[in-house]
């Protein structure tokens, strides 16, 4: 058992929204992955939809590499559209 | 009918026991909570008998007199059920005769002409029809999987074989009942419920045993030596402690 396979667990809670990483677990292949979705991280009502996929599939940003990677942003404060003045007739905007 | 609804609730209580035991125990947490998970729906299934049955019989019993308060011979559960845990091939295995059973059986309940049995068998058949895809899926992961897995999975359908004939026979009571379109005379399941087993054992990789032998009993009361030991574990504290709550 303790050379399982990990997975990455993500649920929608509800129609119209979108997926959420909600932990993983171990399984031997994609279906028992998704039968343990289930059993572990559904039981409460916690969704409408399952997507499991291999961690080994998922590539992750390496915390080392955040200085390049993160921190020109922080600078940008003109990225966000926030310097237009709208008009007041614009909703949802 | 009181007897009847009883009976249809002991099977789903004492395997629900039998899983209980593995909480905490599980070979890793996801089949731990599976396990457990199965286990809790069928306790939710006895609960909906046992609470009508009470209903039926207007004596002022409780479901939890109708669950405690028996001693061994009043258990109309088939046999198989009280098998116990064993490893966790053994486990697989018994699921799988039952739930293979248990899928057939509600679809034909569900045609019931009383309403209530009617209802409670439309209820259940969804989480049945998921306690049958799991129990599938580990008879095919462990039939062929390794050798060694392979061997346990056989030893465990051949052990456990004999208890399979009980599901599929119909007692006198049952009879009656499906005659009066109240029950299911589970004489009929037993060509589907045979071809089910078979199939799925076939992919498995694992042989077929003979339909030779097949133990009776648990319908009319006559059990094995372990229906006690789970009384006794189950009972224990309604005996001790009479009506406690918490």
């Amino acid at each position: 058992m303790k050379n399982w396979p990990l997975w990455e667990v993500f649920i929608r809670s509800k129609n119209g929204l979108s997926h959420k990483h909600v932990g993983s677990l171990h399984a031997t292949d994609e279906e028992m992955a998704m039968e343990n979705a289930r059993d572990v991280y559904t039981r409460r009502m916690e969704g409408v939809s399952i997507w499991v996929v291999g961690s080994k599939h998922i590539t992750a940003s390496n915390p080392e590499e955040s200085g390049e990677l993160f921190e020109p942003a922080q600078d940008k404060v003109y990225r966000h559209p926030t310097f237009y003045d709208l008009p007041n007739e614009l909703k949802h905007i | 009918m009181t007897d009847y609804i009883i009976a249809l609730g002991d099977n789903n209580l004492i395997l629900g026991q039998r899983l209980g035991e593995w909480c905490g125990h599980g070979p890793a947490l996801e089949t731990d909570m599976a396990l457990t998970n199965i286990s809790l729906d069928l306790f939710g299934m006895t609960r909906s008998y046992f609470q009508y049955a009470a209903e039926v019989e207007g004596k002022g019993r409780t479901e939890d007199d109708i669950a405690f308060l028996r001693n061994e011979r009043q258990y109309k559960n088939v046999q198989l059920v009280e098998q116990p845990n064993g490893n966790f091939a053994e486990t697989i295995a018994r699921q799988f005769f039952f739930d293979a059973w248990h899928y057939l059986f509600l679809e034909q309940l569900a045609k019931s002409s009383d309403s209530q049995l009617s209802a409670i068998a439309v209820k259940s058949i969804k989480e049945v029809k998921y306690h049958l895809r799991f129990s599938s899926q580990w008879m095919l992961r462990l039939g062929d999987g390794t050798a060694e897995s392979h061997e346990k999975m056989q030893d465990a359908v051949n052990d456990l074989w004999m208890f399979t004939g009980e599901l599929v026979t119909s007692s006198d009571l049952e009879k009656a009942m499906a005659t009066e379109g109240i029950g299911v005379d589970v004489n009929e399941l037993k060509t589907a419920y045979y071809e089910k087993l078979e199939s799925v054992l076939r992919e498995a990789t694992l042989e077929i045993p003979k339909k030779d032998w097949m133990q009776q009993g648990g319908k009319t009361g006559i059990h094995t030596e372990y229906l006690g030991h789970i009384l006794s574990h189950m009972q224990y504290l309604q005996r001790a402690h009479p009506g406690a709550e918490w």
